[in-house]
């Protein structure tokens, strides 16, 4: 353990001010930040690409829009790094998979084009596991990304890469996915703030998809005020997206301060097992809002725990299909063969990992004839009796508080061995998914190694608004040391 | 399952996958054995409706720059192995 405090860079508020008025230019934060690529990358794996050139491209364009005289909006000059599952015209966007090394997207997805209409800059494409699928990186084609408090250890996943990142402090804003967890688990485990929206507020347009009825795109942040900035600039409808909820974006930054007195929040006891550090934060965390005037109770929602099991037969289920497009026509890597399907099947063979192929595997046997009714039938009602627990739930309280993660984050190859013990690591964040409602991780603590700790709220949908408040007051009662952005 | 999946393993990786696959079946058998009569399937968060936008021409994406990205092509179109076996 040798992680010490980094030098901060600022709010995103403050930096896209000070770009605004002319005081900084763009080019000199994109500089800072590229600087400490060069100083930290090498250790920490976080990027597939650091696309300098187009970075400083876009640096400039924001720099004339100040010298013209004109806004170039609520993020000028932030510099921000994407998850390399969304889509970026002439950037190379790989998944982290070698099916689609190289590859180069004609378009670029909605995301992008906000972040970029909103005056930030990308300055590269993050590592993850490939295609989302995992909860440390190990299951990137690239090599892991590692936690930048402890280099021995794994960032999280699958947005790893964004995580690190942020929490080293080279970009102060990153966006990532998530379909289980694979936002706020990281986040947890690199003690900085994780959003996944409802599903719906954020268009998935030219995010490379994996479970199609579960994958939202969500920022991370170090602080709760930028992510809450970073939501309001990419949601809002997308007529590209056939699930884009037709509503605007919500609006978080007026109220993100107006504290939780009144407010009923309920401690899910079903994730509070004994001798658990993860949970043990999650109590003090309640006591801290009723300390600031919340009305805070215990609850149980067993159903929740139906969640894990449903999601490993859903999430596959949907991957399977999804990931039948890689068959190495139309894009990616062909690998010969005498026939169309010996093509087919030894492209996918070589170009996929194994967890990847597992997880077509096991998708594709929970839609087999004979199978179908028996897990993924069975599957989509276990969901529907979460979604209920959860209905009855938000009857007595207006968010729910639980660990983001069951433990903090842990050595390489400590589970990537073992499927199920890598799978529990979404124990926590995968019930609200299947719900499609938001949760937020918030940095609260560190274990006695030193190691961040994450709590998570739960809303209802479209509940972001008072989540973000009560992450907010979160955040004003956990100590200053347990987020980062940290120097390994 | 690995050939319905079109993929091609060896002998290696369907023992280890035939024995994790195993394991994750077992432990998703919760929801299997689950009592669910009475309950309906959710497939997707919120009611999905089928969306359409008016019926006005516009530019999609272009051909060459789609085709630059595929592993083979050739007249403007995707080049495969053959699809069907030989005339009888």
């Amino acid at each position: 353990m040798t992680a010490t405090p980094a030098p901060e860079l600022g709010s995103l508020a403050a930096i896209a001010a000070c770009v605004r008025t002319g005081e900084r230019s763009a080019r000199a934060v994109l500089a800072t930040s590229l600087e400490r690529v060069r100083e930290l990358e090498g250790d920490l794996h976080c990027f597939n690409e650091v696309t300098i050139e187009a970075a400083e491209a876009d640096a400039d364009a924001v720099d004339r829009i100040v010298r013209s005289g004109l806004d170039p909006g609520p993020l000028a000059g932030v510099p921000v790094a994407l998850k390399d599952n969304l889509c970026t015209v002439g950037i190379p966007t790989t998944c982290s998979s070698k099916i689609l090394a190289g590859w180069l997207p004609p378009y670029d997805a909605t995301v992008v084009s906000r972040l970029r209409d909103a005056g930030a800059v990308a300055i590269g494409k993050t590592n993850l596991d490939e295609f989302a699928m995992g909860s440390s990186t190990e299951n990137s084609a690239f090599g892991p990304t590692r936690n930048p408090w402890d280099l021995g250890r794994v960032p999280g996943g699958s947005s790893g890469g964004s995580a690190a990142a942020v929490a080293s402090g080279i970009v102060p804003l990153a966006l990532g996915s998530d379909t289980g967890g694979s936002i706020r688990q990281p986040a947890a485990l690199c003690g900085i703030v994780g959003v996944k929206p409802t599903y719906g507020v954020v268009s998935r347009y030219g995010l490379i998809a994996f479970a199609s009825s579960l994958d939202q795109i969500g920022p991370f942040a170090t602080t709760v005020a930028d992510a809450a900035l970073a939501l309001e600039v990419i949601a809002g409808h997308d007529p590209m997206d056939s699930t884009s909820l037709d509503r605007p974006a919500p609006s978080l930054l007026a109220t993100l301060h107006d504290g939780v007195s009144g407010l009923r929040i309920g401690v899910v006891a079903d994730f509070l097992s004994e001798e658990s550090e993860c949970g043990d934060a999650v109590v003090s965390a309640a006591e801290a809002l009723a300390a600031a005037g919340a009305k805070v109770d215990e609850v149980r929602i067993p159903e929740l725990l139906l969640g894990l099991p449903a999601y490993y037969v859903i999430a596959p289920a949907e991957a399977s299909s999804n990931l039948s497009r890689y068959d190495g026509v139309r894009y990616g890597l062909r690998v010969d063969g005498p026939d169309a399907e010996t093509m087919n099947a030894r492209t996918r063979g070589e170009g996929f990992g194994p967890e990847v192929k597992r997880r077509i595997m096991m998708g594709t046997y929970a839609l087999s004839a004979g199978y179908y009714d028996a897990y993924y039938g069975q599957a989509q009602k276990a969901r529907t009796l979460v979604i209920r627990a959860f209905e009855a739930a938000y009857q007595d309280f207006d968010v729910l508080l639980t660990p983001t993660t069951p433990s903090v984050a842990f050595p390489f190859g400590s589970k990537v061995d073992d499927p199920i013990e890598m799978y529990m690591c979404d124990l926590c964040s995968i019930p609200s998914s299947l719900a499609g409602h938001p949760a937020a991780s918030v940095p609260f603590a560190l274990n006695p190694e030193g190691l961040p700790i994450g709590v998570q709220v739960l809303a209802p949908a479209l509940g972001e608004a008072v989540m973000m408040r009560v992450a907010a007051s979160l955040e004003a009662s956990a100590p200053r040391s347990a987020r980062g952005p940290v120097t390994p | 399952m690995a050939r319905l999946a079109r993929l091609a393993l060896d002998d290696d990786e369907v023992g280890r996958y035939a024995v994790q696959l195993s394991a994750i079946l077992e432990h998703v058998d919760a929801v299997r054995r689950l009592d669910t009569a009475d309950v309906p399937p959710t497939a997707h968060p919120f009611p999905v409706e089928n969306v359409l936008r008016s019926d006005i021409e516009r530019p999609s994406l272009d051909r060459d720059s789609v085709l630059s990205q595929a592993p083979v092509a050739e007249s403007g179109r995707f080049r495969v192995p053959r699809i069907m076996g030989e005339a009888p």
